[in-house]
């Protein structure tokens, strides 16, 4: 055979190269729902500075969740405990600065430490027993819940914890979670230069590094992968961390912007995460997906939960819309993922 | 060779059981720079679970694997690599989403960088599965199209270059020829052989003897999961070899 290219290759277009990137069905979408909105609601706020800040706050507080929960479900395992943890860190530091006085330094640091341990015990919860995370992590999401509302009521007896304002250190924290950054007179949350920075990290992570390789290579087949030397096992509780860490910090987020705490905060959030990573193109089973897709899933969740507001609909009918969204995201990646493996 | 007569690897008593299965007993077998063993069994004979603790997916239960003459232990397949052993499955253990020059540095990406901030360089990952795929002859199309686009015996291929690239001192070839055309089977018989010439000690698990026979330089045959012994090629004719196997 003759050197270069081989003759039965067919020419790929530019165009079946963007189709077939993961988050091309989600991009699509996004726009979709965008001119949705624009067109139901466009005159009604949706499309004003102010209204955009609000879609983009709801995005980035579950974005940065999803973006750590889009790297795990590559890697091939689910984490449904990240919304007690979130509830969880959220309350631990409320309870740590303001009921035993620490600084409020002092408390993010243990609530960051009580993250990579949640995230140590849930990861190696999953490889030692081989169970599958689905499972293992519904059962630590109500453990979790369950000590969170058990200590709270215990220490504090109360359910909701306020205050935060008061503890030492706060209006540094304030400014670093929950300030506004000011454009043109209205205020974005800094929470969404959180969720592009982790965005950029992660996408750095899957696509530029050995352990993105990793990422992959455990999620497509861990037993291969294992044979060829990686380290699947560290891979997967890595993840596990990085999801803990990834819902402390929304919960702390949360709770120095509310001033305080609720045991109940963060439900239904491991449901939220996984359906916008879905959306975003990356694939249940495993081994394909990107951390951009889960971004714009959770740009969808947030145009759509606040697009509903702005349109004058009853907000309830936006869980309707999300379990359309999920259903036919899920199509529409089977699809792609048959013609990607066709070549 | 400098290194004498000390096999680069080998096992002593190696046994191993699953439940109350006897998978492997006593089994000794060695391997020497620049050699071929062909490791010859009859279905359930024992050859993967050998090649599995070879490799480090499996630890044996009892007996020792020795590197050099220095006992070894690989708590994982990433030690058994780090010594220089690479294995290709019969299921060939690779990732269908992921591109092919992705699949072949799996494991062993190269970097760039420092510290942390190392980064993959895929320049050189596509350079590395570019000349390890053209080394054994095999003109690949795009390298960053996923594995799953592959035939069965493109993709056997990829797997024997990316192991004669990355399994410096030894090579474990499962079945290898099991899937591939007539051409391409010869390609890696010839190339079995050139890696011998580089030094490498080669362990081929078949059970077709005539494919083994014409490269191979030792037979091993394993027999209801113990050695039943190991000839010289010179000592035996493909028949006796073949009689051995079947038991008769």
């Amino acid at each position: 055979m003759e050197a270069g290219r081989d003759e039965r290759l067919r020419e790929k277009s530019l165009w079946r190269r963007m189709l077939l990137r993961p988050e091309a069905g989600a991009l699509g979408g996004a726009l979709v729902v965008w001119l949705f909105f624009v067109v139901a609601a466009g005159d009604r706020g949706f499309l004003s500075l102010r209204g955009t800040a609000t879609y983009l706050e709801v995005a980035a507080e579950l974005g940065i969740v999803a973006t750590a929960v889009a790297l795990l479900m590559i890697g091939g395992e689910f984490d449904l405990s990240v919304g007690s943890l979130m509830g969880a860190a959220g309350m631990l530091l409320t309870i740590l600065a303001v009921h035993y006085g620490w600084h409020l330094w002092a408390a993010l640091a243990a609530v960051m430490a009580f993250a990579v341990v949640a995230g140590l015990f849930n990861g190696y919860l999953v490889i030692r027993t081989g169970l599958p995370s689905f499972i293992v992590t519904l059962a630590t999401l109500f453990v979790f819940r369950g000590v969170t509302i058990g200590v709270t009521r215990l220490v504090t007896g109360r359910t909701q914890v306020g205050g935060l304002q008061e503890s030492a250190g706060y209006d540094a924290a304030h400014t670093l979670f929950a300030s506004d950054i000011m454009i043109a007179g209205v205020g974005f949350p800094v929470s969404i230069l959180w969720w592009l920075g982790l965005v950029t990290f992660a996408t750095w992570v899957l696509l530029r590094t050995p352990f993105g390789n990793w990422i992959f290579g455990t999620g497509g087949d861990a037993k291969a992968a294992n044979s060829v030397g990686v380290p699947t096992g560290r891979v997967k509780v890595t993840l596990f961390v990085g999801t803990a860490l990834a819902a402390a910090l929304v919960g702390v987020i949360q709770a120095v912007a509310f001033t305080g705490a609720d045991v109940l905060r963060g439900e239904l959030r491991e449901f939220y995460a996984i359906i916008v990573v879905v959306i975003g193109g990356t694939l249940l089973t495993g081994g394909y997906g990107s951390a951009i897709g889960a971004a714009i899933g959770a740009l969808i969740f947030g145009m759509v939960r606040q697009g509903i507001v702005f349109t004058g609909v009853d907000a309830d009918w936006f869980k309707v819309f999300l379990g359309g969204m999920l259903l036919i995201a899920v199509l529409v990646n089977h699809w792609v993922r048959r013609r990607a493996m066709q070549g | 060779m400098s290194t004498g007569n000390t096999p680069i690897l080998e096992t002593r008593g190696l046994s191993k059981f699953f439940g109350r299965v006897i998978a492997l007993k006593d089994v000794a077998m060695r391997l020497h720079q620049g050699e071929v063993v062909a490791l010859l069994g009859d279905n359930g004979a024992g050859k993967s679970t050998l090649i599995k603790c070879l490799s480090g997916v499996h630890q044996p239960d009892m007996g020792e694997v020795l590197m050099q003459g220095k006992p070894v232990q690989f708590k994982e397949p990433r030690d058994a690599l780090k010594c220089g052993i690479a294995t290709v499955y019969q299921d060939l253990a690779m990732i269908p989403q992921l591109s092919i020059a992705r699949n072949f540095v799996l494991g062993a990406e190269p970097t760039r960088g420092w510290g942390p901030f190392r980064w993959l360089d895929m320049k050189s990952a596509a350079l590395t599965t570019h000349g390890g795929l053209t080394r054994l002859g095999i003109e690949l199309r795009d390298t960053s199209e996923p594995v799953g686009t592959l035939s069965g015996g493109e993709r056997q291929s990829v797997a024997i270059a990316r192991a004669l690239h990355f399994g410096a001192r030894v090579l474990i070839l499962d079945e290898p020829t099991s899937a591939l055309g007539v051409k391409e089977s010869e390609r890696v018989l010839r190339d079995i052989d050139s890696a011998r010439r580089r030094g490498a000690g080669i362990i081929l698990i078949t059970h077709n003897v005539h494919h083994a026979y014409p490269v191979a330089d030792t037979f091993t045959i394993l027999r209801r999961g113990r050695t039943y012994g190991t000839f010289a090629k010179d000592a035996v004719t493909r028949q006796e070899v073949l009689t051995m196997m079947a038991g008769m």
